[in-house]
């Protein structure tokens, strides 16, 4: 089935709006996606709620999952294991030389955590935890952290989002234009830029971590994930 | 030099230690020190005056090999990775090897992987993109429906925001696919994202998409639609055939300028919102912890960078005399206006050359010829872009952001150039 002249340029017109036209003409490509479809597969959550399905769960019940499914990769108390990451403690680590970054330190949301979760982990094993499970394990990290205080308190769509995490606050939106606008140089430094001849002050020898010759020294660098 | 069999096993990088017992370098086999020349390992019968063999017998006919592959002679011109970073390689990364390559083109088999939860094997028959949410008709596209639509080809530099994260604290890592190797440059072709909105239809609220991936991690980012209906495509293909399942075959997000962990590979998903989901990769990853102890997010753009690809670490200096050096420079925020090159770390440049098409959020090569009489050297460059922006040194990016903010590490990088040719990663003052 071809398309006429004319409807390829009207096509190639719209590409050209600069506005997201609601209503622009449609190329009547694909089909409609249906209730069901978008269900089995609409499962992102939002700080505010949205998105959370119907469910419930406490730390009590979250601890056991725990166990069985998460602690291989991540501790009995959310301490991480070998390169794996912990989920829990770091506390007050934020300004230090070491910050550990947890769901109790770091992460701003608790819907995150019941998003991430329930899409990701186990790892391996993806999009196979209930909602109930899912709460559970969310409201026993909470719990791991000091967030709850009461391993039976019920979290559920209601009121998961209702529950603030301490670092909320300590995230600002990307704001390099300003805050290194010195970067921005009319005329870049192109002759004794340095007051006398330049020395070495670090050699990657001295770690020795160049693959192949990974030495325990490497274990200590912040993994990335 | 490997045995050109034993492609798994690829031969290490130079370290001093195999310097001085083997002379062992990459991509070429040399004497004792990296200045001995490259005749040693030739076999004077196939040399002048001699005629080789494959001068007199015939070599193979065409189509014994359907889909080509670089010559045997090249099988240490890999994707590696470092094996301590991660915990396992499902969910890990593997470097481009950028002292390797010519021009501005990544071939697809060399761009580096970054995958969340291994690769995902997708037959594109049962596989669909999905766009509902704030929209008038939710949409559900085959991988041919989406071919239908009107197609754009865009040259794009993909740089992981981790890229040379290892090195925030110090120098750390010899040789710059390890430091510099997490960016590839290739030709998209795939449908604008604007088309695929309009189609479905915007409703006056809709200020966010949040693109979801179909393999065993489901990534998700927030993206704001200024930058959806900018330049964003959906991409089904790279350098001209379709992407590789490591690229996120069959569909992927394409985000010109933008860190890479946005461009959500083996793409199944849009859903269209008026707010932003704050994910895991956007808020425990991705985001800039400062000494203060607070945190910048929603750091898309990847700031002005670049690297001498050519000597480096893995490729050190066979001799002196006329000597041509070649990187790479890129930026985020538009097309790279000039490269400067130091020799002596910093205390004075010289323009290098750009060399090749200068494209809007692509890779750019430069070059700089001088001539090496043996003397140690301390190799830097410093992009500069089309918006004034001029790459910082490390020690001005440290100052802004301490020790510990892991991402958009594009300070300029210092190559020590020792006597013997040996080159190392260092830092200076």
């Amino acid at each position: 089935m071809s398309r006429s002249r004319n409807g390829t340029l009207a096509a190639l017109a719209v590409l050209f709006l600069t506005t997201a036209a609601a209503g622009a003409e449609r190329l009547n490509i694909g089909r409609a996606a249906t209730p069901e479809e978008i269900k089995g597969w609409d499962i992102d959550v939002r700080p505010d709620g949205k998105g959370l399905p119907v469910g419930k769960g406490t730390a009590a019940l979250g601890e056991t999952i725990f166990q069985e499914r998460c602690a291989s990769c991540h501790g009995e108390f959310g301490e991480g294991a070998g390169r794996w990451p912990e989920l829990a403690g770091g506390a007050g680590t934020l300004k230090s030389d070491n910050p550990v970054k947890t769901v109790g330190s770091y992460w701003p949301y608790v819907t995150t955590v019941f998003d991430f979760v329930h899409r990701a982990m186990p790892f391996g094993a993806a999009q196979t935890l209930t909602p109930d499970e899912t709460y559970s394990l969310t409201a026993y990290l909470l719990y791991l952290n000091d967030i709850l205080k009461d391993q039976d308190f019920e979290v559920n769509e209601k009121n998961l989002a209702t529950i603030r995490l301490p670092n909320e606050k300590n995230f600002f939106m990307d704001d390099r234009e300003t805050a290194e606008k010195e970067f921005w140089t009319a005329k870049p430094c192109m002759k004794d830029c340095l007051p006398e001849a330049a020395t070495i002050t670090g050699r990657a020898r001295i770690l020795d971590v160049t693959p192949e010759k990974a030495s325990e020294a490497a274990k200590q660098s912040p993994p990335v994930q | 030099m490997s045995d050109p069999k034993r492609i798994s096993e690829p031969p290490p990088p130079p370290s001093r230690r195999s310097f001085l017992r083997t002379g062992l370098a990459l991509g070429g086999a040399v004497g004792s020190g990296a200045l001995a020349g490259r005749a040693a390992a030739a076999d004077a019968k196939n040399l002048p005056p001699n005629v080789p063999e494959w001068s007199q017998t015939l070599g193979d006919g065409v189509v014994s090999r359907p889909y080509g592959r670089p010559s045997k002679f090249e099988a240490d011109v890999i994707r590696r990775d470092v094996e301590w970073l991660t915990a396992s390689r499902q969910s890990s990364v593997s470097f481009t090897p950028l002292h390797q390559l010519e021009g501005i083109i990544t071939p697809n088999g060399l761009g580096f992987e970054r995958h969340h939860g291994g690769i995902a094997e997708i037959d594109p028959a049962e596989h669909r993109l999905m766009i509902h949410g704030l929209v008038e008709k939710p949409l559900m596209l085959t991988l041919e429906d989406v071919k239908r639509f009107p197609r754009v080809n865009r040259i794009a530099f993909l740089e992981c925001a981790a890229n040379s994260g290892m090195e925030w604290k110090g120098a750390q890592l010899n040789g710059c696919q390890f430091t510099h190797g997490m960016v590839h440059c290739v030709m998209y072709t795939g449908v604008p994202l604007k088309v695929l909105l309009e189609e479905a239809g915007l409703k006056t609220n809709a200020t966010w998409l949040l693109p979801e991936g179909a393999d065993a991690a489901a990534m998700t980012r927030s993206v704001p639609m200024e930058k959806a209906l900018d330049d964003a495509i959906v991409a089904y293909a790279m350098n001209g055939e379709a992407l590789y399942p490591e690229h996120g075959y069959p569909l992927r997000l394409v985000l010109p300028g933008w860190q890479g962990n946005m461009w959500v590979k083996w793409l199944r998903r849009i859903k269209v919102g008026d707010e932003p989901w704050h994910t895991r990769e956007e808020t425990s990853k991705y985001t800039a912890l400062l000494p203060d102890g607070r945190a910048r997010r929603f750091t898309w753009v990847m700031d002005a960078k670049s690297v001498i690809t050519n000597p480096s670490p893995q490729a050190p200096m066979r001799q002196k005399g006329f000597t041509v050096l070649s990187g790479l420079a890129w930026s985020g925020r538009g097309k790279i206006r000039s490269v400067d090159v130091s020799l002596d770390g910093g205390r004075n440049w010289r323009a290098a050359r750009l060399d090749g098409p200068v494209l809007d959020k692509a890779l750019t090569r430069f070059y700089y010829e001088f001539d090496w009489n043996g003397d140690e050297l301390l190799l830097q460059s410093r992009a500069v872009d089309e918006t004034g922006y001029v790459q910082p040194t490390k020690a001005a990016l440290r100052q802004h952001r301490g020790l510990n903010s892991i991402y958009h590490n594009n300070g300029i990088q210092t190559w020590h150039v020792l006597p013997s040719g040996e080159i190392e990663n260092v830092e200076v003052a």
